[in-house]
């Protein structure tokens, strides 16, 4: 008898969550086949659902999840393989042979990364099967996540292990002329998934904790997995700081609420402090790149108690920075947004009206805006029109709403 | 190992003038002895204008024959290679350079499978 509590069905969920990818990993590096890992540890889970509440947990749940998934996958490709089936041999073969580590020891879960994250693979794949293997969603989760049927999204996700399987997309980190590009996907997923969920492109709820916890928890990750590359650290700040002000994002009804109006003790303190923390190892560092950059603008947003007292000059001379690294329209709309605080709105707007952002919902939001603050209100509530015809968001769109009932 | 077909894909219409059309052959030929060096290379070849084919088909007993490429599109395959690599980045890697030599076509990196 073990003198450990007996788990719960909802602890053992907990450990799925937390352990899923580096099973995952570790079996797919073993078996050369992500369905063998993933099946593997399903088997591994359902025998820890059975075994753990009456003989208690084992002292280190997710090494027992991986011995135990490995030992069910080999009897079974053995059966399989005893009756000639050449898919279970080539795993068997893969598992005998495979290297004990080449290289620095480097956890197998930042090569499963790279793998998701494969240029081969469309975006919404990439996303899809990052949080899936990686994040141990489920695909039903996944399909919510993103408003696609289950059918739709488990569909997606065995499409794209075929073409890792069929096309053998690789199973490693980069090499070292590759990676710089490589690592740029993954980022741009992690930040995407972590975007997703704080500013959901459709649907009721303007936020989507699950996600943003997420991206973050993959954050985290990376930059354990990853510590000598700032961008890792520059994104990590830059989800910290975004996050630390969801409380404060949303009013009572679920309404939005943008920076100037939030209620700053709302702001999450340690969120804050860790990111800040980071900005300025980055800082010291001195490399920096775009995700940095907008990290240390938020951070910037961070300091200043009062809207009033921000410091828009600095936040202007990052913005200056940024589009001198990666200039993109939307750089440029929210740096006159920096500037409209400096030079007035009438300057803001000429910079505004040369940008060719009309699909983009926050364009015309931002030209409202300025054409309200310069006493245009006809044209403003044009402009929040439009705004309005270009969100799929409810919340977004009641926010726009009121904003343009307010002119009249 | 894996066998990779790398698929040029271009445009239907005249092929380009010699002047532009020649030094691509000359860099698709280079790129073509650095795939035999490096010992990926299996096979490549350039196709006649989709025009020139005929298409086949089993009609029960007989076998019926039509004029024409099987597909019409506004592009046709234009040639292919088929090269040997241990993962698709590898196959990425040689796509790259053959895509550098076409210039302007795309190429089409696709998997074969595995021999039985």
């Amino acid at each position: 008898m073990s003198d450990r509590p007996a788990p719960t069905t909802a602890q053992i969920d907990r450990v799925f969550r937390d352990e899923y990818g580096r099973a995952v990993a570790v079996l797919t590096r073993y078996f050369g086949d992500i369905d063998i890992a993933e099946e593997a540890i399903q088997d591994a889970f359902a025998e820890a659902v059975r075994r753990w509440p009456e003989a208690g947990p084992p002292p280190s749940p997710a090494g027992w999840i991986i011995t135990t998934a490995r030992n069910r996958a080999i009897d079974r490709l053995r059966r399989e393989a005893s009756r000639d089936e050449r898919h279970a041999q080539a795993a068997l073969l893969h598992a005998r042979d495979v290297p004990a580590e080449e290289g620095p020891v480097r956890d197998d879960r930042l090569r499963l990364i790279f793998t998701c994250c494969h240029p081969a693979l469309a975006t919404p794949t990439q996303v899809a099967l990052t949080l899936r293997l990686l994040g141990g969603l489920t695909t039903l989760e996944i399909a919510r996540a993103f408003f696609v049927s289950e059918s739709t999204m488990a569909q997606r996700i065995v499409r794209a292990k075929g073409k890792i399987r069929a096309a053998r997309i690789p199973y490693r980190i980069p090499r070292e002329t590759d990676l710089p590009d490589r690592l740029k996907s993954v980022l741009a997923v992690i930040y995407l998934i972590f975007n997703e969920g704080y500013q959901a492109s459709s649907g009721e709820r303007l936020i989507r904790e699950d996600l943003c916890a997420e991206a973050i928890r993959l954050g985290r990750l990376l930059a354990e997995l990853m510590p000598d590359e700032p961008e890792v650290k520059g994104l990590l700040a830059l989800m910290l700081l975004t996050e630390s002000r969801r409380d404060a994002r949303t009013g009572p009804a679920g309404d939005l609420v943008l920076l100037p109006d939030q209620d700053r003790s709302q702001w999450d303190r340690e969120l804050i402090a860790e990111g800040q923390a980071i900005v300025r190892e980055c800082l010291r560092r001195d490399q920096p790149g775009p995700y940095q950059i907008q990290a240390a603008i938020n951070a910037v947003h961070s300091d200043a108690p009062t809207a009033a007292a921000t410091d828009w000059r600095q936040i202007l001379a990052l913005y200056d920075q940024l589009m001198a690294i990666a200039p993109s329209p939307v750089v440029a709309l929210n740096r006159a947004v920096a500037m409209a605080e400096i030079n007035g709105p009438e300057v803001a707007l000429a910079v505004v009206d040369g940008l060719d952002l009309d699909g983009y919902h926050v364009f015309h939001a931002v030209r409202a805006d300025l054409l309200n603050r310069l006493g245009r209100n006809a044209d403003a509530v044009l402009a929040y029109d439009r705004a309005m015809a270009r969100t799929e968001n409810a919340a977004e769109r009641a926010f726009l709403h009121a904003r343009r009932d307010a002119l009249n | 190992m894996t066998q990779y077909l790398l698929s040029i894909y271009q445009p239907d219409g005249p092929a380009p003038e010699p002047e532009m059309l020649d030094p691509i052959m000359r860099d698709v030929d280079a790129v073509k002895q650095e795939m035999k060096d490096a010992g990926v290379w299996v096979f490549s070849g350039g196709l006649h204008e989709p025009s020139t084919a005929t298409v086949v088909r089993a009609k029960g007993d007989d076998v019926l024959i039509t004029d024409g490429p099987y597909v019409e599109s506004k592009e046709h395959l234009g040639g292919f290679t088929i090269i040997e690599a241990p993962d698709l980045d590898v196959a990425l890697e040689w796509g790259g350079k053959l895509a550098q030599a076409v210039r302007l076509l795309p190429i089409e990196v696709r998997p074969f499978h595995d021999e039985p």
